[in-house]
């Protein structure tokens, strides 16, 4: 397993990037994953990957319909902060595995 | 005397039905089953209906067949389910109570979830065959259907046998070849998902797939609504696809009354422990089959395999003792690629499906991720299997462990 340095923390990463330990993560992490996709992190953002983070820890299993019922974004909105794939791209952002649906 | 209640007699009810009937003492134990659809489909062949009408009929046979004659019957419809009085509410009013509860309703696709879907267009160029009804409105449609752009669309995941949607392609790309009209059909397929598939070896095979077949794939596409006057899905990031020819894969979800009881997530599908397949809350309620939310492939030949754990545990608690089998989320399926072959595919929690081959006791080894007509006989004995060994609860010369015999690690 391969470990990157994201705003100056030593974390460990998979092959596509995605952080494997979301305890390492922290807020400037996420600001500096954000950059990566031009996306500058508000409030609402980070609202969203709190969620994420939440779930994920929780043992759940995310999908873009379950956070558009989270009552923080509707799914457009969810689009609108992450654009491309919202879910891939959040969750890179949290510090979370890639969301891998089942098959 | 004991009570054991399992809701839903599709193909995991029945099957733990039959396993359970043959072990537990009659004396001792009342074994219930309800259900308010008397008819038993067999789903794997509603694939094949849409190109060839005259099948439906095989594929419905009555549900009192398949059940032991021990077993009651009830033909109703739980409205209701409180656990913590151990009873299960029938709509007709009935009330029963158990020791242990099987949750077997597998899961439906629902129309109404997707804005437009059920509109205008609905059962004239929009269309589904997820359900008996829907298959052979489909095959009504193709019959007399001159060519255009078809689209096959996923709404959401999970669906059950998320292959179906790639096989139903496959066909299709075959069956206006052999019409003489493959010229005049463009076939997209559109899916929420980054790829053809969910897991990268596999994924990497069926895209190959697809483009040898010259359909197109569209990917990361997530349906906001239907268009029912442009004609064209409509995704949440406004991207747009336009159709002549709409198949769809509506979201699929579970029964309502896991909805009403307060014990499903988002969709309807019941939490439980993934290995012993038994609620955290109340260990004397097992969730069998499509109804279970756990990470695999929802599918008859899961619930084939889950059952072993399940009858194992079961009786482990009958005896007092603490569960100790584990489902490792085992799952084959065939995926009928089109021209008599079909594909196999093998995997569990953790391991993805991988090329290579299966072994199969008596019919020899099948190949794994690989186009070839002895996988689609596979495909097509698995019905005669279905019928009389998988639902009758017999035994079945395959492990439920999956196995990495045969398997290619590397690439
Ligand atoms: C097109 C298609 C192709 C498929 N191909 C394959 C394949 O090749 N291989 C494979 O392994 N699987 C395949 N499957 C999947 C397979 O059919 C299902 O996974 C399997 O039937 C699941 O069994 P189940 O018992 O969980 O659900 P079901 O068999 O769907 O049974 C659920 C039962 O619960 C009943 N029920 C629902 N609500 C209630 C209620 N409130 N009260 C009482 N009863 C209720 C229903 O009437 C039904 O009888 C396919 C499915 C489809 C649609």
């Amino acid at each position: 397993m391969a470990e990157k340095v994201i705003a100056g923390v030593t974390v460990k990463v998979n092959d596509e990037g995605y952080m494997t330990d979301p305890s390492q993560w922290n807020r400037d992490i996420a600001v500096e994953i954000a950059k990566e996709y031009n996306i500058t992190l508000t409030d609402k953002h980070f609202a969203v990957l709190e969620f994420l983070r939440q779930r994920v820890m929780a043992g759940e299993a995310l999908t873009i319909r379950r956070v558009g019922s989270s009552g923080i974004v509707d799914i457009k909105e969810f689009y609108q902060l992450f654009p491309g794939g919202p879910l891939k791209v959040s969750s890179k952002i949290a510090g979370i595995m890639k969301p891998l649906s089942c098959v | 005397m004991g009570k054991i209640v399992i809701i839903g007699g599709g193909t995991a009810g029945t099957m733990i039905a039959n396993k359970l009937y043959k072990t537990l003492p009659v004396h001792e134990w009342e074994i219930t089953i309800v259900d308010p659809d008397e008819k038993h489909y067999y789903q794997p062949g509603f694939l094949f209906i849409p190109f060839n009408k005259k099948l439906k009929d095989k594929f419905v046979k009555p549900k009192k067949d398949y059940i032991p004659k021990g077993v009651n019957f009830i033909v109703d419809k739980v409205s209701k389910l409180e656990p913590a009085r151990k009873a299960v509410l029938l709509k007709s009013g009935q009330e029963l109570t158990y020791d242990y509860l099987i949750v077997a309703t597998g899961t439906k696709p629902s129309v109404d979830d997707t804005p437009g879907l059920n509109g205008p267009l609905w059962q004239k160029e929009a269309f589904e065959f997820y359900t008996y009804e829907g298959a052979v409105a489909l095959a009504e449609k193709l019959e007399t259907w001159k060519g255009g752009r078809m689209v096959m669309a996923i709404v959401d995941m999970p669906i059950k046998c998320p292959v179906a949607p790639l096989e139903f392609v496959f066909l299709a790309d075959a069956f206006f070849t052999q019409k003489g009209i493959r010229d005049k059909v463009e076939i997209s397929y559109v899916t929420p998902l980054p790829g053809a598939f969910t897991k990268p070896v596999a994924t990497a095979k069926l895209s190959e797939l697809l483009s040898s077949k010259n359909i197109n794939i569209i990917q990361d596409f997530y349906i906001e609504h239907v268009d029912n006057e442009g004609k064209k899905l409509v995704s949440y990031d406004e991207k747009e696809v336009p159709f002549d020819l709409l198949v769809t894969v509506p979201l699929n979800k579970g029964a309502e009354f896991i909805q009403n009881s307060g014990i499903g997530d988002d969709l309807n599908y019941i939490p439980v422990n993934k290995e012993t397949l038994q609620m955290q809350q109340y260990p004397e309620i097992f969730v069998l089959g499509d109804a279970a939310a756990i990470p695999t492939s929802k599918a008859g030949a899961v619930a084939h395999f889950a059952a072993d754990v399940l009858l194992e545990n079961l009786l482990d608690m009958i005896e007092g003792k603490e569960p100790t089998a584990k489902f490792d989320g085992h799952a084959n399926c065939f995926i009928e690629t089109g021209f008599g072959k079909a594909a196999l595919i093998d995997f569990n929690y953790d391991q993805e499906p991988l090329a290579g081959t299966f072994p199969l006791p008596v019919i020899g080894p099948m190949s794994l991720l690989k186009e070839t007509r002895l996988n689609h006989w596979g495909k097509l004995a698995f019905e005669w299997i279905y019928w009389n060994i998988l639902i009758k609860g017999r035994y079945l010369p395959i492990s439920n462990k999956m196995s990495m015999v045969g398997k290619k690690i590397s690439k």
